[in-house]
């Protein structure tokens, strides 16, 4: 238990903190940084192609195969496959930032896709021809019913795709992409297991608090009339297309 | 046969109104008992105490004169029937697997257990062979209500209890499940406790009825006849309806009616003739003209048979209504209005003329006394009349 | 990295073959032991949720937590309580399977539906009896379906635990290939670690078909 001391330890040295070429505000920011500019593209790829194919119903061989191919590819994987592609195309340029991203975004697609086409497929028809009914537009259809109410389970989507993006990021270090798994795999490598424990600590809370926060996004979103129904919690995973979570 | 001595039930601590309160009767046994009520009279509850699914608060069940509470309840169950409103079949056994579940459970022998089922699924009407292996999915509403009913019969319980069994059919079906249901008793003579909600579907299925009302008080006991005829309080009066005159008809048969004899002639045959006959049968004053094959096609008054000769057949008035022996008195009365005379024609099943009734007559059978369980004749009134 | 050298060396693979299968026996192991331990310890926790379910919530946040830390994070924090073994890993890839199971399993028997249940008790089956022969049996599909995801999971991450030194294909993605700048063994990991997800899918599809024969009918 003493290593545990120690990596609170080496939490605790402010100089750990501000070191300039591996700090650990330097990493952290490398680490929530790529995060967020994976979950973002990922977004911008997944949901709108999670919409268009809840809305339409079209495609649902498409999302299932999407779902399982995500499911059955770890996350090393990934980071495997891409970066000996952009290692080739790009020379230096494909080390760190790049492939970490691709391989992100590559795993933070399948779990936003998979809930938004079953989440918009769970809203009743019958809501969706009163709206036609009334003359609404599909877009319209599609903002001011399908979304609101299918908006419990997008979220879901949203914030297990965040979560496990959170936790692959760590891994971004095996390709250079930096990042607070820097501190464990070199820790690992050189025997300093202060900086081991330590960041591991920091990233587990990284995480749970990713997840308590868009848990907390995801509540507040949602229409107090709606909350009958699906059983929920905060730690709700969210069922469909759960990956990995690394 | 099943006795109920004093029974309550109450939910939330001794000051809580009371689910069933201070029922008492007895069930004789191979009879059919309703109870039937408005929702929240207690009605699946008092039922529900028998098998110990729910437990009395104060008073005791007996069957066959032993107290429910002699036995473990599991034990106590598998000899008892039950047939709820879904159903509520085993999705993942067979049919047959479905009905063997009490003999199993009783460990009947294999080869026992086998006969059982097939005998049973004969007698609710679905072919052994063909429903055995199936699986309740690929079953419809009707035929699982009928598989129910065939595992409850299985271990050849002496009583069953069945809690709204055919409520989740449409009517047609229901109508069809009952008649063969009844069929069935007549010849299992089972001790039943039925539960429904519907009035109509009590005074059909009962051999006698007990109407709760809310609070859990029995309002009546007693044959659906005596009940009809003679409702206990205002509460029975309006739960039974308006129509419980006409309700009543539906209980008795045309055969239980002295028919007229009928005055069947036939065209060209002699008027001086046919007046004598006529003239024989007390009350008739009308002859029924049939065509050559003896079926009836109206009425010839005797005034137009004055005089001699032929009879004339353009005289007659058209339409003879006819009604058969096991019809209903109240469907025989709906036919018998729509003729002119106010009489309608008995007939056999090859359609030969058998006698006349007429609404006279029916109306003075919904007069006579009626006879209640306890075996004593009352006149036939309301609640007003039995307190003048 | 070697420009003009092959995209795929195929004599490295036939020549480390024995490797290559060590490794995915390592891996299939692992995999094995922890999804088994995992249904185990999450049946009971159902059982203890059924009978008082005023625990569920809790044991939920909880199994939730674990699950949102990051799987090489949790390898490291067990360090100190397990030691650098194999225990580490599997206590921490059972920790994984719990929220899906355990979840999974208490949802799947609330499934039964009422009035089976109350058809049961009516009859005269004990609660034990009813467990075993009606509630399980129905509440079996939901129960594989869920060890199908567990399991799928599982196989991805213990490719992680090559981080700790416990092998597996991960050993082949990292280790020997990402490492060394050497696609061929990032190649054969990940497709190794697909193919395996695909055959476990598939095999407990199978069993979940032949478990429930009565699914398969077709409605009138």
């Amino acid at each position: 238990m003493d290593l545990f001391g120690e990596g609170i330890a080496w939490l605790a040295d402010p100089g750990n903190w501000t070191d300039p070429r591996n700090g650990i505000l330097l990493r952290l920011w490398e680490h929530v940084s790529l995060s967020a500019s994976s979950l973002l593209v990922a977004g911008l790829i997944a949901l709108p192609m999670g919409l268009w194919i809840g809305h339409t119903g079209r495609g649902a061989t498409a999302v299932i195969a999407i779902a399982n191919i995500g499911r059955a590819v770890p996350s090393v994987g990934w980071l495997g496959i891409v970066f000996p592609l952009t290692l080739a195309l790009f020379g230096r340029g494909g080390l760190g930032f790049l492939p970490s991203l691709i391989a992100l975004v590559a795993l933070a697609i399948p779990p936003m896709v998979t809930n938004t086409y079953a989440g918009l497929r769970e809203v009743d028809r019958d809501l969706v021809e009163a709206g036609r009914g009334m003359g609404m537009r599909e877009m319209e259809i599609l903002r001011h019913i399908e979304v609101p109410v299918a908006l419990p389970v997008i979220l879901a989507g949203i914030r297990v795709s965040a979560v496990q993006t959170v936790a692959t990021a760590t891994l971004a270090s095996i390709v250079g992409g930096g990042t607070l798994g820097e501190f464990i795999v070199q820790g690992i490598f050189v025997r300093a297991l202060d900086r081991v424990v330590g960041a591991a600590i920091l990233v587990a809370a990284l995480a749970i608090l990713t997840e308590l926060t868009f848990s907390f996004i995801q509540r507040r979103a949602i229409s107090p009339g709606l909350s009958g129904g699906r059983e929920w919690s905060p730690m709700d995973p969210g069922q469909v297309g759960r990956t990995t979570t690394d | 046969m099943v006795a109920f001595e004093h029974v309550t039930k109450r939910y939330g601590g001794p000051d809580a109104a009371p689910a069933v309160d201070d029922l008492s009767l007895t069930i004789p046994a191979g009879e059919v008992c309703v109870l039937v009520g408005p929702s929240g009279c207690g009605k699946t509850t008092s039922m529900k105490m028998v098998n110990r699914l729910i437990e009395p608060s104060a008073g005791r069940i007996t069957i066959g004169g032993e107290d429910v509470m002699s036995l473990p309840a599991v034990e106590l169950r598998r000899r008892i029937g039950y047939v709820i409103q879904q159903v509520g079949l085993f999705p993942h056994l067979t049919i047959g697997d479905n009905v063997a579940v009490v003999p199993r459970l009783l460990r009947w022998q294999a080869s026992r257990i086998r006969e059982r089922v097939d005998e049973l699924l004969e007698v609710v009407g679905l072919e052994p062979a063909e429903y055995r292996s199936r699986y309740p999915t690929e079953l419809s509403g009707g035929e699982r209500q009928r598989v129910g009913v065939a595992r409850a019969l299985a271990a050849d319980p002496p009583v069953m209890l069945m809690d709204e069994p055919f409520g989740a059919v449409d009517p047609i079906r229901r109508d069809r499940l009952q008649n063969e249901f009844l069929r069935l008793q007549e010849q299992v003579r089972k001790t039943i406790i039925f539960v429904t909600h519907d009035v109509d579907e009590a005074i059909k299925m009962g051999d006698r009825i007990a109407i709760l009302e809310r609070g859990g008080t029995l309002a009546q006991y007693d044959t659906p006849a005596a009940i009809l005829a003679n409702p206990a309080s205002e509460f029975v009066e309006r739960f039974v309806g308006a129509d419980r005159g006409l309700k009543r008809l539906s209980l008795a048969r045309v055969r239980d009616l002295e028919l007229i004899e009928a005055v069947p002639v036939r065209a060209g045959e002699d008027r001086v003739e046919v007046r004598r006959r006529l003239d024989r049968v007390e009350e008739l004053t009308y002859a029924l003209l049939v065509d050559d094959r003896d079926r009836p096609l109206g009425w010839i008054d005797r005034h137009d048979l004055a005089g001699e000769g032929p009879i004339d057949p353009s005289a007659a008035t058209p339409g003879a209504p006819t009604v058969e022996r096991e019809t209903t008195l109240r469907d025989a009365l709906s036919a018998l209005l729509g003729s002119s005379v106010q009489l309608g024609v008995v007939v056999d099943e090859r359609d030969r003329v058998l006698g006349l009734v007429s609404v006279d007559a029916i109306g003075e059978r919904l007069r006579a006394p009626v006879r209640s369980a306890d075996g004593r004749l009352h006149e036939v009134g309301g609640p007003l009349e039995a307190a003048l | 990295m070697n420009e003009d050298e092959p995209f795929i060396r195929f004599d490295w693979i036939v020549s480390n073959a024995e490797e290559i299968g060590q490794r995915l026996g390592e891996h299939v192991l692992m995999v094995v032991a922890s999804v088994v331990i995992g249904f185990v310890i999450s049946f009971g926790l159902a059982m203890v949720a059924r009978r008082y379910p005023q625990t569920y919530g809790s044991i939920l946040g909880v199994a939730g937590t674990i699950y949102a830390i990051p799987s090489l994070a949790l390898f490291v924090l067990l360090i100190p309580l397990t030691g650098l073994s194999v225990t580490t890993g599997i206590v921490a890839l059972v920790l994984y399977t719990l929220l899906i199971l355990f979840r999974n399993i208490v949802t799947a028997l609330e499934g039964v539906p009422p009035d089976v249940i109350e058809a049961a008790n009516g009859m005269g089956y004990g609660a034990g009896q009813r467990f075993w022969r009606v509630e399980l049996p129905i509440a079996m599909p939901i129960i594989v379906a869920g060890l199908r995801i567990a399991t799928v999971t599982t196989i991805g991450l213990v490719t992680i635990t090559t981080f700790i030194g416990l092998g597996g294909l991960g050993y082949l993605i990292i280790n020997s290939g990402t490492r060394r700048f050497f696609p061929t063994s990032i190649y054969v990991g990940v497709l190794l670690c697909v193919l395996l997800a695909v055959l476990a899918d598939l095999a407990l599809l199978w069993l979940q078909r032949r478990l429930t024969p009565w699914a398969q009918a077709r409605e009138p």
